[in-house]
């Protein structure tokens, strides 16, 4: 199955068969404060820099979070839009529970986008799958709903089902829902990892989507962070992750390696595209 | 005989719960805290100095090598569990009011967010301080932080948020809580959350590390 993305005229195929897709997740205001503060003062170069970095990095696509409290995101998230794709020409997954910002930023962005996210409840999807389907953008579903968060990966399958069957009733086409099987940190629970890892091959095995995660707090709490991200990262690329919403400066290179050794890399053309471009830096 | 105290020390410290236990692995088949918690009370020591002499001080040398980060949140797991094994000695003297603690903490996970890693962290850690703790999970909005407080007025209250889009139902619960209970203290943390946040929306307190709660606690006690 395949979603088909859009910057201005940039098109970026998110595929079942891979190779992985990366969508950078460096816009976001959690642990990078000067992003809000230089986004309000109408600051836009360090936000351009985040994106340039990752897209050095060989991001894809990029995600854009600008939510933070006293900033009023209906106006910041439609602008920080436009400040990107007026500089790269790429698509965007655009990160916001408020409804109003994504429909006000859907209103300005070029080509088609990813909306992060709705989850399985029933005011999540009511308030935006409309929007989605009436702007024509992709959406990625979160598997927890109104019982909250679940250790059952066959109960994250129902609810990634249930978000399937509302959004294609709404009209919105099959292969443009990505789901996304939530990870939690393993320093808590040894099985967190595990529960993610069983939810993504259920949901590749059973509804043959496109999964995304976020997935760089698996390590919160424990040493040597890079190395644990990056071995779930792989085995989740195993399990079915296709576009892994991640840091590409420390992960791209696993994700290349993964590729290439899952044998979706022709001639290791991708992975040493990689590998020379990070040795010209 | 201050030798049973010490050897509670290093088991809770260690993070050996019970005998059985095979952590830490330089402890195997030795009484974990469970057992020489027990023994401690057997051999006439008071479950107050139980508490003060070993359980806080093992907790304390947690809390301040995870702050150092030379410890993980595996390990303070691990020492939270055991000193809930002695605990479970000492809960009859609690009850009954023989044993004090230090007061009541009141502690949860905003409206909107169900983050609960950083919440059972101090949460723990807080009970490891000598005090009595009430958790009421994640998700929790003003009326049942106010709904605790009736029961517990002299609580102190501890709000978690790990998201930049939760975070802000914190100033609102703070609002709410200071309008019916103006003297309440109010600590608040969690990734997104700054020094400079906690003073805007009108807390008493913000700490980046479960110690760091700890010690403010205690040291609104020893006022």
């Amino acid at each position: 199955m395949k979603t088909v993305l859009r910057g201005k005229t940039k098109e970026v195929i998110i595929n079942t068969d891979g190779p992985v897709i990366i969508i950078g997740e460096s816009i976001n205001p959690t642990r990078r404060k000067k992003l809000v503060s230089t986004l309000q003062a109408g600051d836009f170069d360090y936000v351009l820099e985040l994106a340039k970095n990752q897209l050095d990095a060989m991001a894809d696509m990029l995600d854009v979070n600008v939510g933070f409290p006293g900033v009023d995101d209906v106006k910041l998230l439609p602008e920080t839009v436009k400040q990107l794709q007026s500089h790269f020409d790429i698509p965007l997954c655009l990160d916001s529970p408020n409804p109003k910002a994504i429909e006000a930023a859907l209103k300005v962005i070029e080509g088609k986008c990813i909306i992060n996210s709705v989850n399985g409840e029933e005011k999540s999807m009511n308030a935006l799958l409309p929007i989605i389907k009436e702007y024509g953008a992709a959406v990625i579903g979160l598997t927890m709903d109104d019982g909250g968060i679940t250790n059952d990966p066959y109960k994250r399958l129902a609810i990634a089902e249930k978000i399937l069957k509302r959004a294609v009733k709404l009209g919105i086409k099959e292969e443009d829902v990505i789901i996304d099987p939530l990870a939690m940190a393993v320093s808590a629970d040894p099985q967190a990892c595990i529960v993610t890892l069983e939810t993504i091959r259920l949901v590749h095995e059973k509804l043959g989507l496109n999964i995304t995660q976020g997935a760089s707090n698996i390590s919160f709490g424990l040493p040597d962070r890079e190395i644990l991200n990056i071995a779930h990262m792989i085995l989740s690329i195993r399990n079915g992750v296709t576009c892994p919403i991640a840091n590409p400066e420390k992960i791209t290179a696993a994700i290349r390696a993964a590729d290439l050794i899952l044998g979706r890399d022709d001639f290791a053309m991708r992975f040493i595209e990689y590998s020379q471009r990070t040795i010209n830096v | 005989m201050e030798n049973l105290l010490e050897k509670l020390l290093e088991a809770v410290e260690l993070g050996k719960v019970d005998k059985k236990s095979p952590y830490p692995p330089q402890l195997k088949d030795q009484d974990g805290a469970y057992e020489l918690a027990g023994k401690a009370l057997e051999q006439g020591y008071k479950p107050d100095d139980i508490l003060e002499k070993a359980l806080i001080p093992a907790m304390a040398n947690v809390g301040n090598r995870f702050s150092r980060k030379e410890i993980y949140v595996p390990q303070m797991l691990m020492s939270a569990k055991a000193m809930g094994g002695a605990m479970l000695h000492l809960k009859p003297f609690f009850q009954s009011g023989e044993t004090k603690r230090k007061g009541t903490f009141i502690i949860g996970t905003v409206t909107g967010d169900l983050h609960d890693i950083g919440k059972n962290l101090v949460s723990m850690m807080v009970e490891g301080g000598g005090w009595e703790v009430i958790d009421l999970g994640v998700d929790v909005g003003p009326e049942k932080f106010i709904k605790a407080i009736e029961e517990k007025p002299h609580a102190v209250i501890g709000l978690s948020a790990l998201l930049t889009t939760t975070m802000e139902n914190m100033r609102k619960i703070v609002a709410e809580i200071k309008a019916k209970y103006a003297d309440a203290k109010i600590l608040v943390g969690g990734a997104p959350v700054t020094q400079d946040y906690c003073n805007k929306i009108g807390a008493d307190f913000y700490s980046p590390d479960p110690q760091g709660a700890v010690n403010y606690l205690n040291q609104l006690v020893s006022i």
